[in-house]
């Protein structure tokens, strides 16, 4: 008994072209790993990978990190070197120096290493399930034939019976399976795969719990979809993204300038009388250019893309999570995405000379057997707001939904109450020989212009007046486009209703704009009209026909539901087939981009007090009057440039965690979020280092450093 | 401070105030796409000059064009006034008898003009003859500022425009900049100088009987009509050893008043065509507000730092205070004219631009006083800088704002709706590496040398400040001299001629293919998304970055020179 039928044939018809028939509501499923920020298996393993990473091969690709390495080596071999011509005094001080420029290489590497941890812990665990396994593949003729999974071609045909593995990705092209997937989504509920519509895809590593299904393969083995999101995890196959590349190229431009200004510092200095220790030299240089960031840099790239996979979500390149922070334009289907896409219940009309109660028992009693959620929802409402009781009534009489008939009811101690579409209840009326009231017409009306459902209802030959369904929109939706306006998306819904229901759910909705009557080529033309204002644009989508528009569209997530073609074109898949989900996303990338701009400004305003630390030290023996200076009152020479180099290597360690976690993000508008990270990382950059500085050098005079 | 002192900065402000808009207004529709006032009269001129120079006003270019048409003029301009050094001494109009100039002399003097930088390693008035003077010099600074006009109205195209390929017409750009911006108001201020006793004749050497009874040769000149356009131009090349300081250059305040307007009013004007241009006042007055602040600020603290006592004289009993027949502060090295005040006015005036004119020596201030032109120099000469290339140069460091700031938005760092991206990023770091190389690089080279460090005046500190001054003015094409440098040999001639080239084309080379990557972009819609950078807030940040990259930069060699100079006196 259903009333899918009945909303056919009504005016406000759903028609949503191409959209998720996924109608059921989406709950939150559970995150893939809630595991703490850090395990001791993963730290053990960064620990040794810490000490891998220092081969300079490795290192050169971070122009920053190189340059410390190369520093630090220069100075062991100059500690080395002195080791027996220097007082006792300066060896603790040269060795101390190259000690710790040798930490805060091993740091940056450590941080590296322990963001690439979960990643690699995953792919191991995914590396599991890639067993080889025999696929059934039937030949053209009929024959069946046993070939190793590690054989098939791309349009071989494999019979999957329950029970078995499926030997590769590709689409349904034969019956309808329950298929359990957590190999790939960690949800251990079984879905629907089945030939034809836009549920159709599976893939390889899977199980087939019933049924029996045949199966096109559709990608060679090693290029499965496991394979990819194995490479992805593991941040194999990571490249650099367009803002990454921006940002090293500022830092290795900061790197060049404070190398010139330090090596020019020498001449200068044997002008001034003063010449300097090469060691002091290097540590001015470790300590002046961006090393905070240099460190936590990739660090930063990698946790911002962990951060999408534990939402169960696999983005192709980290260029489209960065994408995703430059989104201005979201276009979200309306169906299962704003609205949960089946009709509930909303008010109850009676036409005149009929009293609301009445008609409030009448549709109860009609709705008491009715299972589909349109039926629940009428009870409830008249549970509800009406305080009627439910309670069931045994010698009642079903009458259950036709296509013929296109209403359903109950005979009930000599009533019949029927509901359903207005013209068969109206004819039903009239054959019982009672008429139509007048105003039944302009209530129907209203509604359906409202971009609800309406339902009359009759009992005998009387009409009693109109149920008003109405498509909901998720609860907690409006507050997530307003926030989403807040900074500076817009929202537009795309359905296939027509303009009037469109304009009242996207209003209800608060979404900026809407796209009515949609069909794939408007929404192809409202993307590269988007694209030629400048807006970058996501959207999500499942079936094959959304897969031109996911492929133009600047973040395209696929539905892992979705169909095979669907999850090429996009850049993104979403193994919970959740198209809420884009919202996050977006905000995952806009954190990930706050927080590589603040730890940028952090570790250039941290410059400031360090020059304050050693200029005035390595000059105060000359000129005494730099004493004035040494705004920290730092000890001695060589505790304050000790200090500077300590708490430089200390405060990558100490970013770590901001690093993987990202900074903090709350939607706001551009100004406000400018102004507080402004603030905090700006301000606080410059304010830091002279109270950690200090703090140092009281700690290492404590222990005897002079 | 005295209150004339103080009257003066206002009265300055109050000028500038209303010239910014009237001037900026102006500046917009001469290199807009439409029609400009003035079409009727200087349309046919101009015409000419396009029919002999075979130019298409009408074809735009694309940036590598336009940065080669620019290129390749400066080169031949450079070669001309070469030439015309080497032979002033048989060519006509040198009623003095100049002789021509040495090769590393002459190659620095021609440099130092093409590049409106100005740096005079020879005496204005026994060094040049006035046909130099008058078709040398006066031509480039009339050609110079209208380069960097050039350049800075290119930057701007680029920002404003979507999806397009070209960047304006070089060519087009230097004549209008000559004929409708420079021209008439370098005349109108000629015709106030001489109006004022700023000499103004084709006179050789005069004799004069002084008031002690002794006989001094004066020499005359064009002087009124190349003051003018040497403010105006921001210049600062001298008809007189003197400069400004000489009373047939400056004679009185109010001599001194329009120069120093002179000076600011197009680098600032520039800020509220940028505005008008983007159709975007806010953000042209938010690179206004920058400017002026950091220009406001050095002033302030340079006539502050010379209006006070010389420490080493009040021991000596030497009163240094206000009275009828002295102003209050440091009188050592300053025009009696002027005074200690209205000289540090004029010293960040003159370096906060790229003018770098003189009225008093830079090297007499106080260590504190003087490092504030050579600061305001090291800023890049964004406050407000040149014809041109303060505005160009405020608006890279605005990108690079825009991109650390952007971050930290989340998103992609945009300035007019155009991402900042790899590309634009590598261009705003060569252009913010260039001028340090070039002038620590060489700086360290001289101060090891001991040809080098022959030529410093006086030893410790103040030395070094003196050698670091000579490279920074010239890397940042300001050309005034901190005096104390014997600067006319090969080595420095030379030296310092590399460094005004790279500060001047190794800058802006990038900021045209900036212009040119930026002019091919779809900007984005602002949304509340986009960083706002027409807000206080952002101006605040603009002026921290400048500070933070520049002291950054430079405070090392600063701590060795003018502050421990300061600390320890």
């Amino acid at each position: 008994m259903s009333l899918v039928e009945e909303r056919g044939a009504d005016r406000g018809a759903d028609r949503d072209a191409g959209a998720s028939r996924d109608t059921a509501p989406v709950e939150p499923r559970r995150s893939r790993s809630t595991s703490a920020l850090v395990e001791p298996a993963i730290v053990r393993r960064a620990l040794a990978d810490s000490f891998r990473k220092l081969d300079p091969r490795q290192m050169a690709r971070n122009p920053v990190m190189f340059v410390v390495e190369v520093g630090s080596a220069l100075t062991t071999v100059l500690f080395a070197r002195d080791l027996r011509s220097a007082t006792a005094q300066e060896n603790v001080f040269a060795g101390l120096v190259a000690g710790w420029l040798w930490f805060t290489v091993l740091f940056a590497n450590f941080a590296e290493a322990i963001a690439e941890g979960r990643g690699k812990a995953q792919a191991d665990t995914l590396r599991r399930t890639r067993t080889e396994t025999t696929a059934c593949v039937r030949r053209a003729g009929g024959a069946v034939e046993e070939v190793a999974s590690t054989e098939l071609q791309v349009g071989d045909e494999c019979i999957v019976e329950a029970g078995e593995i499926i030997p590769g990705d590709g689409d349904v092209i034969e019956g309808i399976a329950s298929v359990d997937e957590s190999a790939i989504t960690g949800e251990s509920a079984p879905v629907i795969r089945e030939s034809g519509g836009d549920r159709s895809a599976v893939t390889g590593g899977t199980r087939v719990l019933s049924d029996r299904i045949v199966v096109r393969v559709s990608t060679r083995p090693g290029e499965s979809f496991i394979d990819r999101m194995i490479a992805l995890v593991e941040g194999a196959s990571r490249q650099k993204t367009p803002n990454e590349i921006a940002l090293n190229i500022l830092l290795a431009g900061l790197t060049i300038v404070f190398l010139l200004a330090v090596v020019t510092l020498q001449p200068f200095a044997v002008y001034s009388g003063a010449e300097q220790p090469i060691v002091v030299l290097i540590a001015l240089i470790v300590c002046l250019i961006p090393t905070t960031i240099g460190a936590l840099l990739s660090a930063i790239g990698i946790a911002g893309m962990d951060r999408l996979v534990q939402r169960n979500v696999l983005a192709m390149s980290g260029r489209a999570v960065e994408a995703a922070g430059d989104c201005s334009t979201l276009l979200l289907d309306k169906t299962g995405t704003i609205t949960y896409g089946n009709r509930m219940a909303f008010e109850l009309i009676p036409v005149a000379g009929v009293d609301e109660r009445d008609l409030a028992g009448a549709v109860l009693l009609a709705s008491l057997a009715d299972e589909t959620p349109e039926g629940r929802s009428i009870v409830a409402l008249a549970v509800d707001r009406y305080g009627l009781e439910a309670r069931a009534h045994p010698g009642a009489q079903l009458v259950p939904f036709t296509a013929q008939t296109r209403m359903s009811g109950v005979d009930l101690d000599g009533r019949a109450i029927r509901k359903g579409a207005t013209d068969s209840l109206r004819r039903w009326v009239e054959d019982q020989g009672g008429t139509v009231p007048a105003d039944l017409g302009p209530i129907v009306e209203r509604i359906a212009t409202s971009g609800g459902t309406p339902l009359a209802v009759a009992e005998g030959g009387a009409v009693l007046g109109v149920i008003h369904l109405k498509d909901t929109v998720k609860q907690g939706m409006v507050e997530r486009f307003d926030a989403l306006r807040r900074m500076g998306i817009r929202t537009v819904m795309i359905t296939g209703d027509n303009p009037l229901t469109a304009a009242a759910i996207a209003a209800e909705a608060g979404v900026d704009d809407y796209l009515a009557e949609a069909t794939p080529e408007d929404k192809m033309a409202r993307i590269r009209a988007e694209q030629a204002g400048g807006n970058l644009v996501a959207m999500t989508g499942d079936g094959t026909n959304d897969a031109p528009a996911l492929a133009l569209a600047d973040v395209g997530v696929a539905m892992n539901s979705g169909t095979q073609a669907a999850k090429e074109a996009g850049n993104m898949v979403d193994l919970d087939s959740d198209p809420t989900k884009l919202i996050e996303i977006v905000e995952i990338g806009k954190q990930l981009l706050i927080t590589r701009g603040s730890l940028t400004t952090f570790s250039i305003a941290n410059d400031v007090a360090k020059y304050f630390a050693i200029i005035p030290a390595m000059f105060v023996g000359v000129f005494p009057a730099l004493q004035t200076l040494n705004v920290m009152r730092l000890a001695s020479p060589r505790s304050a440039i000790l200090s500077a180099v300590v708490f430089n290597a200390l405060v990558i360690v100490a970013l770590i965690p901001l690093a993987l976690r990202g900074v903090k993000f709350r939607a706001a508008n551009a100004a406000d979020v400018l102004r507080r990270n402004l603030l905090v990382y700006g301000v606080g950059g410059l304010a830091a280092p002279f109270v950690g500085i200090k703090a140092i050098d009281l700690v290492i005079t404590a222990l005897g450093v002079r | 401070m005295s209150a004339a002192a103080w009257w003066q900065l206002l009265v300055l402000v109050a000028l500038i105030g209303a010239s910014t808009p009237l001037l900026g207004r102006y500046l917009a529709r001469v290199f807009g796409d439409s029609g400009a006032p003035g079409d009727r009269v200087f349309g046919p001129v101009e015409r000419l000059v396009y029919r002999a120079g075979g130019i298409d006003p009408a074809s735009e270019q694309p940036w590598p064009v336009y940065a080669r048409a620019l290129l390749a003029f400066s080169a031949v301009s450079v070669v001309v006034l070469y030439g015309l050094f080497r032979l002033q001494g048989v060519l006509p109009f040198n009623p003095t008898g100049v002789a021509g100039q040495r090769p590393a002399l002459s190659f620095n003097s021609a440099v130092s003009f093409v590049t409106n930088t100005n740096w005079q390693n020879y005496a204005g008035e026994s060094g040049a003859s006035q046909l130099v003077q008058m078709t040398g010099l006066a031509v480039q600074n009339f050609l110079s500022a209208a380069v960097g006009l050039a350049v800075a109205v290119a930057l701007i195209r680029g920002l404003v425009r979507r999806r397009s390929a070209t960047i304006g017409n070089f060519w087009v750009d230097l004549v209008r900049a000559v004929t409708r911006v420079l021209l008439p108001l370098a005349f109108v201020a000629a015709l106030v100088f001489a109006s004022q006793g700023v000499v103004q004749n084709l006179h050789g050497f005069r004799p004069v009987r002084t008031v002690e009874g002794t006989t001094q040769q004066i020499p005359g000149g064009p002087v009124a009509s190349q003051e003018a356009i040497k403010e105006l131009g921001t210049n600062g090349g001298g008809f007189y050893n003197a400069n400004s300081a000489h009373p047939f250059e400056n004679p009185n305040p109010i001599t001194n008043l329009l120069q120093l307007w002179l000076i600011l009013s197009i680098p600032f004007a520039l800020t509220f065509t940028f505005g008008r241009m983007a159709d975007d006042r806010r953000q042209g007055w938010v690179v206004f507000a920058a400017m002026f602040v950091l220009w406001a600020g050095s002033s302030v603290l340079a006539m502050q730092l010379e209006s006070g006592a010389n420490p080493k004289l009040t021991p000596a009993g030497v009163s240094q205070a206000a009275s009828s027949s002295q102003p209050a502060g440091s009188m050592e090295g300053k025009e009696v004219r002027f005074g200690p005040a209205t000289s540090g006015l004029y010293a960040a005036t003159t370096t906060g631009t790229s003018n770098g004119a003189v009225i008093a020596a830079h090297d007499s201030f106080s260590p504190a006083g003087g490092a504030v032109p050579l600061a305001n120099m090291m800023l890049g000469e964004v406050s407000p800088g040149g014809v041109g290339a303060g505005l160009y140069g405020m608006l890279v460091f605005a990108l690079l704002a825009v991109f650390i700031a952007g971050l930290m938005v989340g998103r992609t760092p945009e300035l007019l709706g155009k991402k900042i991206q790899g590309a634009e990023m590598k261009l705003v770091v060569l252009y913010i590496l260039a001028v340090p190389v070039a002038v620590l690089g060489l700086a360290g080279t001289s101060i090891l040398l001991h040809s080098a460090t022959s030529s410093i005046a006086n030893p410790g500190p103040h030395g070094l400040s003196e050698v670091v001054y000579a490279f920074t003015s010239a890397g940042n094409n300001n050309g005034s001299a901190f005096a104390g440098l014997s600067g006319n040999t090969d080595w420095y001639g030379t030296t310092l001629a590399v460094a005004m080239l790279i500060g001047r084309y190794l800058l802006i080379v990038p900021v045209l293919a900036i212009a040119g990557s930026l002019a091919r972009k779809q900007p984005a819609p602002a949304t509340a998304g986009t960083l706002p950078t027409g807000t206080p807030l952002f101006g605040g940040l603009l002026v921290g970055v400048v500070l933070i990259v520049v002291g950054l930069t430079y405070f090392p060699v600063l701590a060795l020179g003018p502050i421990v100079e300061q600390l320890g006196r």
